[in-house]
């Protein structure tokens, strides 16, 4: 009956499940107005011979500009986003991106200068990539940075590969990189790029590495040990002295994976941790937007022993000006084209400087802060695998709902239903049903509260309504979608014919 | 730097000192220290770093501004003809209404499908476009940039053909995509062999058929190639089938492919590039837009990720993303890339842009920028003492020689307001007396005018004479 009563409500037809943009298409609508050649009018057949040419490309739409306001209008309301509400993917640092960034990001010497124009005419753009490198550096206590990689996965394929090379620049040649079975997953793929075995480390009941097993592990034949900090259980290795001087005593390089840094910028420093290498997600910790998966920017900060591998060109500071420096006979080479995600780089260093000195010891405090007030609300309802003090993010499990059967995937879509984005989740995969939360140090309390409050409702809900809750989300634009088909039967673009 | 930072919050810090004390004392510790008590007191900073700051917008406004207008850019202080892989191009302002939409602008992956059906349906239509427009019927979800994406291109052939070792590549493929393939090869089985190009600029076949055989992964080749000069896949795809290798189209300028035969219709099995061109600033080189499509029977072997079509709950159409097994959160040092983060919101603003040009807008410009740079070609090359280096036709771009000096030339015209292009010597040693000249649609007729112009009054009669200023 109430079933019925919800179909009547619900309309056969409604703009919330938008067309495909090339449903929309009409012959005869165009969205821009273009300029006229405005030079004399050749033929396409003299300019191009009938072997290189093409006719028009089909499926391509027709749709007017108005078309396409509304279009992406509809498909932005149909995400939810950090700004309208906590966001705690654990690991991914969903903090404020500030709004003063994008016009600055957009001023017209910076988005519009060539990146093969003469040194002469983009002054600015080098002076602006000194100066964050500058900042990098006070920051991350090492000597140089580079800010070429495209992405953080970059940055650690660039790390690797540039102790690979000081490694064969001593005449040495190891097999193995050591990473702990709490790494970021990029971590042993960027390694296997670069041409290195990976021996996993198990992480002991604390989450953190076991010294003894580093001991017996990090041998000659071990390049490099790569080891995020604080690690994915949001735990600091409190060894971290012992570990640097272990991996240091046979010669092997400390890889720092940087995704972490927000938890102690501004009030530690990687190098006096003995970091040799370390790469920086400015997506997450210098707020550069997330965009939905990219544009990200990996700099990559190096000890003395690797300044002269660092990808090609560097900038630097001379008495007549800024200049790119391509001669770096030992670099490894370009990681890809041009001068890194330059505009990354200007979000990055307004953000910088718009939290200055005291600002940015602040953020790393207050997500620390906020993220201990998550625990200590939560630690009752939810399992919590890993006692050791958290950092900025906490994991806890399912194991207390899981004995009424919901899940941690149910947990997470239920809490859409109360205004939430769900926590990274199954992630680290050392814990079982992870839950992993990191609501960063832009959120406000009151929010924190809310989502206390949601979450411990959901604990309550699991006891009395399991099944309510296995069957979440109810709220949101789709429900639970079929992952499995989309695997097994992948319809990965649009067909003219599947209409 | 600043007088202001006086005050005890910040504007991005919503915490107060209310809150942290009430916070402090609901966790039951003293101070925030205790929170950082598993860091050694050695690795603590002793005070706050000196990085400059607080400023306010007003002040941020003030330091970046100073900073832009230290640039000398096209369209506002210079005329600019400079393309090499970074192409100017107008962007509509819709794209930009939709890039700082808060829904699009401050998410991440959408890894919870349910409450990101915006993002995935987009990247859905952004496969679409680059799947329509390479001829190939599989694109992901994007590539970092060009470069990235073209050293990727060649380990996922590497991956399909495991027991070959060789890659051969026409050096015309823009040198810093090759520089990065080297850095991306160095440490892995590949030997990576290149070959030259003939007379009229296009790849040298008899060479390539030379160095393919039995134990060739693929074939690269870049058209428009660096030169510019439009290249034909078909003989270099048929050469590689005949030994079983694959062929891998790059293409570096994504609006060309509008007008010109795609990679798929070539025999291409792989295509990968540049896309910047569809809405995106050249901003210094980065955040551009890397992309990569493929033959179906080679789809789980790309690199990134894949949005998918499939249903909810109720039969109603969704999208998530699909075929993860083959990426590196799932299957660590086995995966087919590390790629993790791409260019999201940068595909977002490619598949604005070619929403609204669409079908007859995108052809059109495409044909602008055609008859624009075969106009200049024309006219540049009439002048005494300059001349076409290559034959073969072109799109946007092509190479330029002159009889006197390519430095003093660029740098005497860069003195009179105009970046006449990219100098071919530092690459190609033998092409030192050739520059690269690009013209869009941002280079309106009288730009042309005055380059043609101020070549005239450069004008070499005799080669013995030095250039007159």
């Amino acid at each position: 009956m109430a079933e019925e009563q919800q179909d009547r409500r619900t309309p056969k037809v409604s703009w919330r499940n938008p067309s495909l943009l090339f449903e929309l298409s009409k012959p005869g609508r165009i969205g821009v107005e273009l300029p006229p050649v405005g030079v004399e009018d050749a033929s396409l057949e003299d300019l191009l011979p009938e072997e290189v040419r093409r006719g028009e490309v089909e499926g391509m739409p027709e749709v007017s500009e108005v078309d396409v306001l509304r279009h992406f209008s509809r498909l932005s309301r149909r995400n939810f986003a950090p700004d309208l509400g906590l966001y705690p993917l654990g690991s991914c640092t969903m903090k404020y991106n500030p709004r003063v960034n994008e016009e600055l990001a957009r001023l017209p010497g910076l988005a519009h200068s060539h990146p093969l124009q003469p040194e002469s005419t983009v002054q600015g753009n080098l002076e602006l990539c000194w100066a964050l490198e500058q900042i990098l550096i006070r920051l991350t206590g090492l000597e140089r940075v580079s800010l070429q990689p495209a992405a953080g996965a970059q940055g650690e394929f660039a790390g690797i590969l540039m102790a690979k090379a000081a490694l064969n620049h001593r005449g040495e040649k190891r097999k193995y990189i050591l990473i702990p079975d709490s790494a970021h997953g990029t971590n042993p793929a960027s390694a296997r790029f670069a041409g290195f075995d990976v021996k996993e480390l198990l992480s002991n009941d604390r989450g953190t590495l076991d010294l003894a097993d580093l001991e017996r592990e990090m041998t000659e034949d071990v390049a490099a040990l790569m080891l995020t900090v604080p690690n994915t259980l949001g735990v600091f290795e409190n060894q971290i002295l012992d570990i640097a001087r272990i991996v240091h005593s046979k010669g092997g390089f400390l890889y720092c994976d940087g995704a972490n840094f927000n938890a102690f910028v501004g009030k530690a420093s990687p190098g006096a941790m003995g970091v040799d290498v370390l790469h920086m997600n400015l997506h997450k910790t210098f707020t550069t937007p997330h965009g939905g998966g990219g544009p990200g920017s990996g700099p990559v900060g190096v000890c003395s022993e690797l300044v002269p591998f660092l990808p090609a060109p560097m900038v630097e500071k001379t008495a007549h000006g800024y200049r790119l420096d391509m001669d770096r006979p030992l670099s490894i080479g370009r990681v890809r084209t041009f001068n890194g995600q330059f505009g990354m780089l200007i979000r990055a260093l307004a953000y910088i400087l718009a939290m200055g000195g005291k600002g940015i010891r602040q953020v790393s405090e207050n997500a620390v802060l906020n993220a201990n007030y998550l625990r200590k609300a939560l630690e009752g309802k939810y399992h919590l695998p890993y006692v050791s003090d958290s950092m900025h993010e906490v994991v806890f499990s399912d194991k207390n709902q899981a004995k009424h059967g919901v899940t941690t995937l149910d947990i997470a879509k239920r809490l859409m239903d109360y205004g939430f984005h769900p926590p990274t989740i199954y992630f680290p995969t050392i814990v079982s049903g992870a839950l992993m939360i990191e609501p960063t140090e832009t959120v406000a309390r009151e929010d924190m509260d809310a989502f206390i409050e949601a979450m411990l409702a959901i604990a309550e809900e699991a006891e009395t309504d399991p099944e309510m809750v296995r069957g979440a989300p109810y709220s949101t634009p789709v429900l639970r979608c079929d992952e499995a088909r989309a695997a097994r039967q992948p319809r990965l673009r649009w067909t003219p014919e599947a209409v | 730097m600043t007088e202001s930072g006086q005050q005890d919050g910040h504007r991005y810090l919503p915490t107060g000192t209310e809150d942290r004390r009430e916070m402090l004392e609901m966790i039951g510790i003293e101070s925030v220290d205790d929170l950082f008590r598993a860091l050694p007191e050695q690795i603590l900073l002793p005070s706050d770093p000196e990085i400059g700051g607080p400023l306010s917008d007003q002040q941020l406004r003030r330091y970046f501004g100073e900073l832009d207008r230290k640039n000398k850019v096209g369209g506002r202080d210079l005329a600019c003809f400079l393309g090499g892989g970074a192409y100017r191009h107008e962007t509509p302002a819709l794209i930009d209404s939709f890039l700082t939409r808060s829904e699009f602008l401050t998410v991440y992956t959408p890894y919870q499908p349910e409450v990101s059906q915006g993002t995935l349906q987009s990247i859905f239509e952004f496969q679409t476009f680059i799947s329509l427009l390479t001829g190939l019927p599989v694109a992901n979800a994007s590539m970092y940039e060009g470069a990235s994406a073209f050293a990727e291109g060649v380990l996922m052939a590497s991956r399909i053909q495991r027991k070959r070792r060789k890659v051969v590549v026409a050096r015309s493929i823009h040198p810093q995509y090759r520089a990065t393939l080297m850095t991306y090869a160095q440490n892995l089985d590949l030997e990576v062999v290149e070959v030259g190009w003939q007379e009229d600029g296009t790849v040298d076949l008899a060479q390539l058929e030379q160095e393919v055989g039995e134990d060739t992964i693929c074939i690269g080749l870049q058209s428009p190639n660096y030169f510019g000069v439009v290249e034909d896949w078909a003989p270099v795809s048929g050469l590689a089938k005949s030994c079983g290798a694959l062929t891998l189209g790059v293409v570096t300028e994504a609006l060309s492919l509008a007008l010109l035969k795609s990679p798929g219709a070539g025999g291409c099995d792989i295509a990968v590039g540049e896309a910047h061109s569809f809405g995106l600033p050249v901003s210094f080189g980065g955040p551009l837009l890397g992309f990569m499509a493929a033959t179906d029977r080679h789809k789980r072997s790309l690199p990134g990720r894949l949005a998918g079509e499939t249903v909810d709950r109720n039969g109603d159409r969704a999208f998530v993303l699909t075929l993860a097994t083959r990426e590196q959160h799932i299957r660590r040092e086995k995966a087919t890339s590390n790629i993790c983060t791409n260019q999201a919101l940068c595909a977002l603003a490619a598949t604005v842009y070619l929403s609204l040009h669409g079908k007859k807008g995108l052809r059109r410009l495409a044909e602008i920028n055609l008859k624009r740079a075969a106009s200049l070609r024309r006219r540049l090359a009439a002048i005494e003492g300059f001349d076409s280096r290559f034959d073969a036709p072109c799109f946007n771009e092509f190479a330029l020689r002159s009889k006197g000096s390519v430095s003093v030339l660029l740098k005497s015209l860069e003195e009179d307001g105009v970046l006449a292009g990219v100098p071919l010597g530092p690459d190609y040693p033998e092409l030192e007396d050739s520059f690269l000249v690009t013209t869009t649609e941002c280079n309106p007729p009288e730009e042309l005018d005055r380059l043609v112009d101020l070549l005239q009054r450069r004008s070499v009669k005799d080669d013995t004479l030095p250039i007159t200023l």
